[in-house]
Formats: structure tokens, sequence, C-alpha cells
């Protein structure tokens, strides 16, 4: 089995506002980029999984020229609430650098 | 029509760039901008009134600015001034301003616009039903609206063109859209929408769309009515279609529709070719118009006070039951806590994050255990006022350090505490209240524009 990290040049994550997390995974080559988009690793239902939120509230995009998957999902809290627990949202991208990609 | 060069000094004021690219950038450019600004450091900054960069870093990067902008007679303008781009931001940021002019001995027209809003009028637009909520927006009430201690109104292009057109040389602005700074001239001189907007994106975070930034530097692009061209001044960095491209994506909730105060840039339909090994030619996107002019409001309201514990434990035996250990010691910190302060359980928020099992991701964290041979523990308190969190504080260190374990008997110190006192007061604490955005029916009347002769 190949991780996801073996696959992708950049896998991060990071506020879109103080109230959404916007999850990018970027490629070096298209077929890195081919094999995880035809993969369900990253299938809404396998993010909504992951993050324990409805899927109908997950966004997904890919882009063809930037070679990249974007995810957006709600913040498990706002930005700096007193239950947050990464301001910047840089980390909450962790769960799936070693997910695994047939 | 000539083609129009467009620098961003860096991607955030205060971050630094040498001083030879911004020089370099600056010939023959129609203007220098730069954000200065960002929800992304919390809520702390807009409720607080306080900046994260320093006035000694600001000034630094504004007397550069400034002085391209003077010698070769073209704008700088800054956008967010003061990271939240409130009133008191604004001001710090113009007082900076007037000392650099005095020191410099340079006299221009200054732009001052204030986009802080006044409760009331947030409240009007609310019992009007022109308040629209945005994606996880709270709930908001009448009572949320006048409880926010700032709320700034994000403006787009308007505000600086309306400051150009009365002259003004230098603007400084309280809180706008990233792209508003970068795409105001370029719009004035005829550029259609899309692609001013969709090269304002690219330029506002500095250099941060070129392959591997690898410092704060400044950003050009060439802009003309069919796209831009992006290419970094640093011949240290380069671009590539992918990079460009990527950038898109950066902060973005949807990579391919940038949603802007007078409608939606489109970029879904972007080209992006490489004219050198280090340019890359954008052209394709396209601007949807909005029905409604709209602002997005953003607030901060106080909370609480904070007081942090931070410990080490190291014991194996405590690391290895750290569940059963926080749950028993909260449980006895609490009930001391309503003996000695009476204090009540609906006046103060404890929690404890786990470094080692779950501290960085919380319910996320799919490994939730313990694998390593320490944790870090900090017991956060957000309590009515600072006086409460402190001694909330000291009972929780003081007990949890002697908190029992079946294991061992006779009196035992549980935790590391690496600093003296090991409860620091942390400030006030605030939350970021208002996610919406407001309908306007003039794009200025949620700003004030003052100019000041330096």
């Amino acid at each position: 089995m190949t991780q996801l990290h073996e696959l992708a040049r950049l896998i991060r994550s990071k506020n879109a506002g103080p109230f959404e997390l916007t999850i990018d995974v970027m490629f070096e080559n298209r077929e890195a980029y081919e094999r995880v988009r035809r993969s369900d690793a990253l299938s809404i239902e396998s993010i909504a999984a992951m993050y324990s939120v409805d899927p109908a509230l997950v966004k997904r995009f890919e882009a063809d020229v930037a070679l990249a998957i974007k995810v957006t999902l709600p913040r498990p809290t706002p930005s700096g609430s007193v239950f947050d627990t990464d301001i910047f949202g840089g980390q909450f991208h962790s769960p799936m650098v070693q997910l695994d990609i047939p | 029509m000539s083609i129009i060069k467009a620098v961003a000094a860096t991607g955030q004021l205060g971050t630094g760039f040498k001083a030879g690219t911004l020089e370099k950038a600056a010939e023959g450019a129609a203007f220098i901008g730069c954000d200065a600004g960002s929800s992304d450091p919390g809520p702390y900054y807009l409720g607080s009134g306080m900046t994260q960069s320093s006035d000694a870093a600001v000034a630094r990067d504004l007397e550069l600015m400034i002085r391209q902008g003077v010698e070769r007679g073209i704008p700088v303008l800054v956008g967010s001034a003061g990271t939240a781009g409130g009133r008191p931001h604004l001001e710090r940021t113009v007082e900076i301003v007037r000392q650099l002019a005095k020191k410099n001995d340079w006299h221009f027209r200054l732009g001052i616009i204030d986009s802080e809003i006044d409760a009331e009028a947030v409240v009007a637009s609310f019992e009007a039903g022109t308040l629209k909520p945005l994606a996880g927006a709270p709930e908001i009430s009448v009572e949320t609206i006048r409880a926010a201690d700032r709320i700034v109104a994000m403006q787009g292009p308007e505000c600086f063109i309306d400051a150009l057109q009365q002259g003004a040389e230098v603007v400084i602005a309280g809180r706008t859209s990233d792209t508003a700074i970068f795409a105001a001239i370029p719009m004035m001189r005829g550029i259609p929408a899309g692609i001013a907007f969709h090269a304002a994106k690219i330029l506002e975070c500095g250099a941060a769309s070129t392959v591997e930034r690898k410092y704060p530097d400044s950003m050009v692009a060439y802009l003309d009515e069919e796209g831009f061209v992006v290419e970094p001044p640093n011949t240290d960095m380069l671009c590539t279609p992918q990079s460009v491209a990527s950038h898109a994506f950066y902060e973005t909730a949807n990579p391919f529709r940038l949603v802007e105060p007078d409608g939606t840039v489109l970029t879904e339909n972007a080209e992006y070719t490489a004219t050198s090994d280090r340019a890359v030619r954008v052209t394709g996107s396209s601007f949807e118009k909005a029905a409604t002019y709209t602002v997005k409001l953003e607030a901060a309201t106080l909370v609480g006070y904070r007081t942090i514990v931070i410990a080490g434990v190291r014991d194996p035996l405590v690391v290895g039951q750290i569940d059963d250990y926080i749950d028993k010691v909260d449980k006895v910190i609490r009930g001391k806590i309503a003996d000695s302060l009476g204090v009540q359980e609906d006046d103060y928020r404890m929690r404890w994050n786990v470094y080692g099992r779950n501290g960085t991701l919380g319910a996320f964290e799919p490994i939730n255990r313990v694998e390593g041979h320490e944790v870090g523990l900090m017991i956060d308190i957000v309590a009515v006022d600072q006086k409460t969190a402190q001694g909330i504080g000291s009972i929780a260190w003081h007990t949890a350090l002697h908190q029992p374990i079946p294991e061992y008997s006779g009196l035992v110190s549980n935790l590391a505490f690496p600093v003296s006192p090991p409860a620091t007061p942390a400030g006030p604490v605030y939350e970021f209240s208002i996610n919406h955005v407001m309908e306007l029916e003039q794009p200025n009347s949620t700003y004030t524009l003052t100019l000041e002769e330096l």
C-alpha cells in the first residue's frame, strides 16, 4: 500500500475564514493526482467520516491545472473560540497524511 | 491600452521583504500595495484593538514602500491596517505614517479609510432583514450584535478608488478584502474586474505563489485587458503554471469562486501558460456581478479572561493512567472552586489539553491514546475576570500537583511546571461573533474617508 504523503507534494489545512476549514492535497505529477482522484480515499464520504461531519456540509473540488484536490468543511469549533485547539487550522489535515491509497 | 504593472510589497505588512526586491519591482509600477491584516490569528486582535506585528516592523516596511511611492510619484495602498482593521488598528498605522513623513520630510495627501462600524447600524440591518449569514455563521440577535466589542465591514476596491479620485497618494485603510488593495487601480484604468481581482488574489500574498517562497518578498503582476502575467521580481524565486494555479487554493473555501462585495470572480476556466521559465500568463477569468452590493462583517466579543497552566508529566505510572488521573482531579478541583471561591460551574470554563494524546486535534484525533513516554498538559481556564481565572488556576495546579494515584502512598508531586508562577494570566478572551454579509444600497455607506495633508 502507498500512503497519501508518498504521492502528494503538499498536504495542508488552513482556515477559510474563522468558521470553515479547508484542506489542500497537491500533487507533483498527473499520474499521482489521477490515482488519488480515482480512489475513494478523499471522497466526500471518507472526509465526512474522518471529521465526523454531515457529508452534505463537505465541499470537494478538483483542479486539473493545479493538480490538486481541495475539501472544505465546517470548522470543528470557530477559530479562537474557547474550545478551539488550532487557531490557524494548520494541523487538521494530519489524519489523512498516512491514508492508504490503492 | 498600456500594460499596468502592479506591485505587492509583501504578503503581510510587517513581515518584511528585501529592500532591493521592492526597489526593482517598483520601477515602472502603477502602484505599490500591501495587505496588513487577516482574521487568521484569531479574534483577539479585533476584539482588543492590539496588532500582531510590532510598530517597528510595520514602520520598517512602510518606510521602504512610501519612499518608493514618493520618489516615483506612484500611490501606496495598505488595507486591513494593524491586523484586524478596526479603528485603533487604523489609528496606530496612520500614526506610524505621520511619523515617517515627518522624519523623512515627505509631503503627500494621506487617505484614511475607517471601516469600523457602529453596532446600531448592524442592528438596523438585522432588523431590516439585510444581514445574511455566511457558512458556519453563529446565531445572532440584537443583543449579541450590541454585545460585540468591535465590528468591521470588509470593504471592496471602491473605498481605495474613492480616496485616489480625491487625490490621495498614500491610502491606509481599515478592514478591506485582500484583493481590494490590488484590484482598485487596475479597475480604475479599465481592466475587466475578473482579471483585476484574479491578479489581486495572486498578489495579495506576496511571493506565496512562487514554487518555493524562500522568505517573504515582493511580487509583480502585469495586467492588460485580456489577462495578466505574474513574475517574481526576485530572481531567486520563480512561478510555474502549477504554482500560480495552486495559489487560488490557499485559504479559500472554493478555489473557483472568489466572492467580492460587487460580485464573484470565476476562475474555473482560467488558463495558465508559462511565458518564460519564471513567469506565467493567466487568461480567462471572469466576473459575475451580484444583484446587491454586500460587505462582509467581522465582529469580536469579550467572553472572559484566561489563565493557563502548562505542565509536563513523565512518571510512567501517571502517564499510563493520564485519563483517569485527569477525570479524578478535575472533579476535586471543581469542588474546591465552589468551596473556596464560591464560583459556580456556569461562571467559568476549564479544559485539559493533553499533548501526546489529542491536544492538537481534539475530538478528531484517530489515535486517541498516549503512545509516548511523556505528555504535556495545558489546563486552560476562562472566567468572568482575571482575578477569578487566577484563583481557579492556583487551585487547579496545586491540586493536580499533589493528586494521589493508587500505586503510591504518601504525598506525590505529579506535574513538572516549566515556569514560575505555574498559573499564567493570558488576558482577555474574545470570540468571533458575526459572520454575515450586509446588503448595501451604496458601496460607500460603511466607511468614512478622511484626507490629511502631510
